[in-house]
């Protein structure tokens, strides 16, 4: 570990068109994020240097913040007084970041694991490659030498168990000869993380035309899930193979205090954290303009999807497509032509930087988030499920055991925090549009908290735990989440009558203050209640309804504040609207005018 | 950065251009440095490997992996003909014999005595590269392609479908305002790239298609007739690889938007002339935007002329821009003024603006993030 006597650190994140650099400082013993700055990403054309990114938004900072912190082109450390930093360090998406492809003998089983190897370590999954994936052998072959990966994760058998699956992978991998994405001269790493006894065929199969890593098993017994050393292999090669090749990140690597990390393995790394901290459940959503990817920690278990293609701008024109026109309408508060809808879309598709400008506009860019939340949400629980009929253990941290069944692990009623990050919910105009479309698209149940990333800065954060937790974790708390406040709502299959007896509650606020009211189905209340404060909540639902304790069964908790407060939502789970397009839309307006959304 | 730069879509009455012509794997640049040629010229080929086939043979034949090289009559890499004989069982009794024939004519590449399969390749494909431009080559880049360069008329659009072709620029509208309807569609217009005005629908589109026009330039399109067109909805603008018999190309946006009046007098002025096109868009990570090349000299030599050159500054008042978004979307005006602080907007975002002024005196504020300079 590194000292501890760390009291400036900078920290860029290179993403695909941005390199974001936050400054943070040690101030009377605490950690905060100070100053930030910002520059486009110089990875392509006519830079093809990264570093060029990372030095302009370095003297942006030097400019706002007072401080030098460049000699020329160096970065100047240990800091002494106003001069220097103590520590840099880094995270990238540049260029496409990770993308991989991923194979195993049977699609529910290694090719699963596997998959979650890869995503957990920060990849997109380009495919999924399985001996059962009911392709032809010769339409497997051509797909992986398309895909030109930056690298490829075969899996498949227990240890002891069947060989034949994982070598015909092998033999595929090798009949289809594919090239990396990046240096058309270099060979394409592969990790293999199958069947012990299989690793001699795979070294004859492969290790002549791929770069071959062999690793442990990722399911070396069919209970049990061993992600962990797969990951580790997959952030190695990923420094070594894919970063070496991109521009100009030979010089950033030699710049930096601690491993460059993708991204989106970063903002895990600091989601379980927190979730580790505060002994809690935790959900996350970045959603980009071209992809979205969803955390969540529950316990022990870390799941990382990433849906590349449901974001706000490069993809806006999928999520259409996925969800459909009629699922994207019944989330617009107003009347609006489905030809005109489309063509806004496709317009926003190709120009993607472009910003709502008027009122129904961004109502319009609302409700596609919310279907592009809720699509990227269903993946993810689709992906993070348990290994049917058997226990599991993940990670090398702790064993981990449970009974599972192959259903999801992500229970919005278990669910205790909420974290959404992304432009269409850090920048929304106001905060109380961010809770809306969270709620609206996650359906949380129960008693959950609601939060956002202030100036996205989890990534950095993320890379930063690796070196000195503390740091991470202060900045988190304090600079890093903006609390919105508390969703308070049914549980899952609960839907009632517009009007229909629901729930009654009794609320203590701060200062003594009691509400004591009731609120029929189809509602939402809101009660303000600031960011650092809390107040006891009584609910009593009607015997046909469930806050979580059962039906008709009242529940007591402490609910914490935010910028928005308590919202009481007896919408039901699934929310329902009305059918007809008038009763539709003044629902619509109803809630946005109960949770202050919109401008009058 | 203390200035905000809105790349825009370049338009150029005469420039240079360069294209660079590579193949997917590396082969054979069969041109030199120097050389004048025309579009259609083969300036690269290689082979690209053929499809392979597997066969699990010892389901066939009913034997064990790791015998089964001792039923092969072929070793790896021993040419095949389709239906021959690759390998066979040797009973006592003769009836009881099973042969497994060559499902294509190709190579052997693997005999698995772990899975038990046969891999099969197809012999390779040829395929070419060609100039796709009239022009000179400037650079040989070994076993890999060369670049072309040309002095001509450029034109960058917005969005584009199908791929490469070239043709005589054909003008089908009076304005550009005009909409291309199947009227409009001459039986003449067959190999020609025809321009319309505001907007084209998918059965015009399909007219056009079927006389065995090339290309269709217009101002606007409907996403509904782009979804008809293709046979799906476009999710990601990664286009350019299209099998759809005609290459289209939209300079505005999607719905009904009249051609930018420059680039439609810049288009009728080069009437006639051998034009070459690509719908390839892609807009994520090293951005392509459809283009419109129709070289000035066809003898291809690049004519070292004063060229047009591109905007390489930030905004400035007196520039000429596009408005790129609702409410005022599809508009050109001149930029008035550049208000250094962020102002807040209908939305309620606090966001850095500029007022734009419009050719019949009217004004606009816009978040500066909407409008993209047009480039000349």
């Amino acid at each position: 570990m590194i000292k501890d006597d760390l009291n400036v650190i900078i920290a860029t994140d290179c993403g695909s068109t941005t390199t974001k650099a936050i400054l943070i400082e040690k101030k009377d013993g605490v950690y905060r994020q100070t100053f930030r700055g910002e520059s486009p990403t110089t990875v392509e054309a006519p830079f093809e240097d990264v570093t060029r990114g990372v030095l302009n938004a370095f003297a942006e900072m030097e400019e706002l913040s007072g401080r030098k912190i460049l000699d020329g082109e160096k970065i100047i450390t240990p800091a002494q007084g106003n001069v220097g930093v103590d520590i840099y360090v880094s995270t990238s998406s540049a260029g496409g970041g990770l993308q991989m492809m991923v194979a195993g003998a049977v699609k529910t089983m290694t090719a699963e694991s596997a998959q979650r190897a890869a995503l957990g370590a920060g990849a997109i999954v380009m495919d999924v490659i399985a001996s059962n994936d009911q392709r032809l052998p010769h339409e497997k072959i051509d797909r992986i030498r398309h895909l030109r990966p930056d690298m490829i994760l075969l899996s498949g058998g227990t240890d002891g168990g069947t060989v034949t699956h994982v070598v015909e992978l092998a033999e595929y991998i090798s009949a289809a000869n594919p090239k990396p994405r990046l240096g058309m001269t270099f060979q394409l790493p592969v990790i293999y993380a199958g069947n012990k006894d299989a690793r001699e065929k795979i070294k004859e199969i492969l290790s002549i035309k791929t770069s071959l890593n062999i690793t442990e098993n990722i399911r070396p017994t069919l209970e049990r899930e061993n992600l962990f050393p797969a990951r580790q292999e997959i952030q190695k090669l990923f420094l070594e193979h894919v970063m070496a090749q991109a521009p100009g990140y030979k010089k950033l690597m030699s710049w930096t205090g601690a491993p460059i990390m993708p991204t989106p393995g970063a903002v895990g790394l600091i989601m379980q954290t927190i979730a580790k901290k505060n002994n809690i459940n935790v959900v996350g959503v970045d959603i980009g303009g071209a992809t979205t990817d969803v955390f969540s920690v529950y316990g022990e278990i870390f799941n990382r999807t990433v849906s590349a293609n449901f974001g706000m701008s490069y993809s806006i024109s999928n999520v259409l497509a996925e969800a459909g026109i009629e699922n994207i309408l019944r989330w617009v508060p107003f009347d609006i032509n489905e030809l005109d809808l489309r063509n806004r879309i496709k317009n926003k598709m190709i120009r993607p930087t472009t910003i709502p400008q008027t009122l129904e506009e961004l109502k319009i860019e609302q409700a596609i988030s919310r279907e592009a939340l809720r699509l990227s949400f269903e993946q993810h629980k689709s992906l993070a499920v348990g290994l049917k009929g058997v226990q599991r253990e993940r990670d090398i941290s702790e064993a981990f055991k449970q009974e599972v069944t192959g259903e999801t692990l992500v229970d919005m009623l278990k669910l205790d925090l909420l974290v959404g990050s992304g432009g269409v919910l850090s920048h929304a105009p106001r905060r109380s549009q961010a809770m809306l479309m969270m709620i609206d698209a996650f359906q949380p149940e129960g008693i959950t908290r609601i939060a956002v990333d202030s100036i996205f800065m989890m990534p950095h954060l993320g890379v930063l735990s690796t070196v000195h937790e503390q740091a991470a974790t202060e900045v988190f708390e304090k600079d890093c989440l903006i609390p919105l406040g508390t969703c308070i709502s049914l549980v899952k299959n609960n839907i009632g009558k517009p009007k229909e007896k629901c729930i009654s509650y009794k609320i203590t606020m701060p200062d003594g203050k009691k509400v004591e009211e009731s609120l029929p189905c189809g509602e939402l209340r809101v009660f303000p209640l600031g960011i650092d404060q809390s107040a006891e909540i009584e609910v009593s639902p009607v015997k046909n309804f469930d806050v979580g304790a059962g039906k008709g069964k009242p529940i007591t908790n402490k609910v914490f504040g935010g910028v928005v407060g308590i919202v009481i939502d007896t919408r039901g789970r699934p929310i329902t609207l009305a059918k007809d397009k008038a009763s539709r839309t003044e629902q619509l307006q109803q809630w946005a005018k109960a949770i202050d959304a919109y401008p009058e | 950065m203390t200035h905000a730069y809105t790349p825009g879509l370049r338009i150029a009455e005469k420039t240079k251009v360069t294209s660079q012509r590579s193949l997917p794997l590396l082969g054979d640049v069969i041109v030199k440095k120097g050389d004048v040629l025309k579009a259609e010229y083969v300036v690269a080929r290689t082979h690209l490997p053929g499809k392979v086939h597997a066969i699990n043979a010892v389901n066939r034949l009913g034997i064990q992996p790791k015998d089964l090289r001792e039923y092969m009559l072929k070793k790896e890499g021993d040419v095949v003909q389709k239906d021959e004989i690759i390998a066979e069982t040797k009973p006592w009794v003769k009836m009881l014999k099973t042969a497994l024939l060559s499902p294509i004519t190709g190579t052997i590449e693997t005999i698995s005595t772990v899975t038990g399969q046969i891999l099969l390749r197809e012999p390779p494909k040829p395929i070419q590269v060609f100039a796709y431009i009239d022009g000179t080559v400037i650079e040989i880049m070994e076993k890999e392609g060369v670049v072309m360069e040309t002095t001509a008329t450029f034109i960058q659009s917005i969005f584009g479908v199908g791929g490469e072709t070239v043709g005589e620029l054909v003008i089908a509208v009076n304005k550009p305002g005009d909409v291309l309807t199947a009227e409009r569609i001459q039986p003449t217009y067959k190999d020609k790239i025809i321009v319309g005005g505001a907007f084209v629908q998918h059965d015009v589109i399909n007219k056009a298609k079927k006389l065995g026009v090339r290309g269709i330039i217009t101002g606007g399109l409907d996403d509904e007739d782009l979804k008809k067109l293709l046979g799906y909805d476009l999710g990601v603008a990664i286009t350019g690889s299209e099998d759809i018999g005609i290459t289209l190309i939209i300079t505005e946006g999607f719905g009904k938007i009249q051609m930018a009046q420059r680039t439609f007098e810049l288009l009728k002025s080069r009437t006639g002339a051998k034009t070459s096109i690509n719908g390839a868009t892609q807009i994520r990570a090293g951005v392509v935007r459809p283009e419109i090349i129709i070289p000035h000299d066809t003898s291809g030599k690049t004519s070292g002329e004063e060229i047009d050159k591109p905007i390489d500054r930030g905004m400035e008042i007196g520039d000429s821009v596009r408005i790129i978004r609702v409410p005022h979307f599809g508009k050109i005006g001149r930029i008035k003024s550049l208000p250094f602080s962020p102002q807040k907007i209908e939305t309620e975002a606090t966001v850095r603006i500029l007022e734009v002024e419009f050719p019949d005196g009217s004004t606009a504020i816009v978040p500066r993030t909407n409008v993209e300079m047009i480039e000349t």
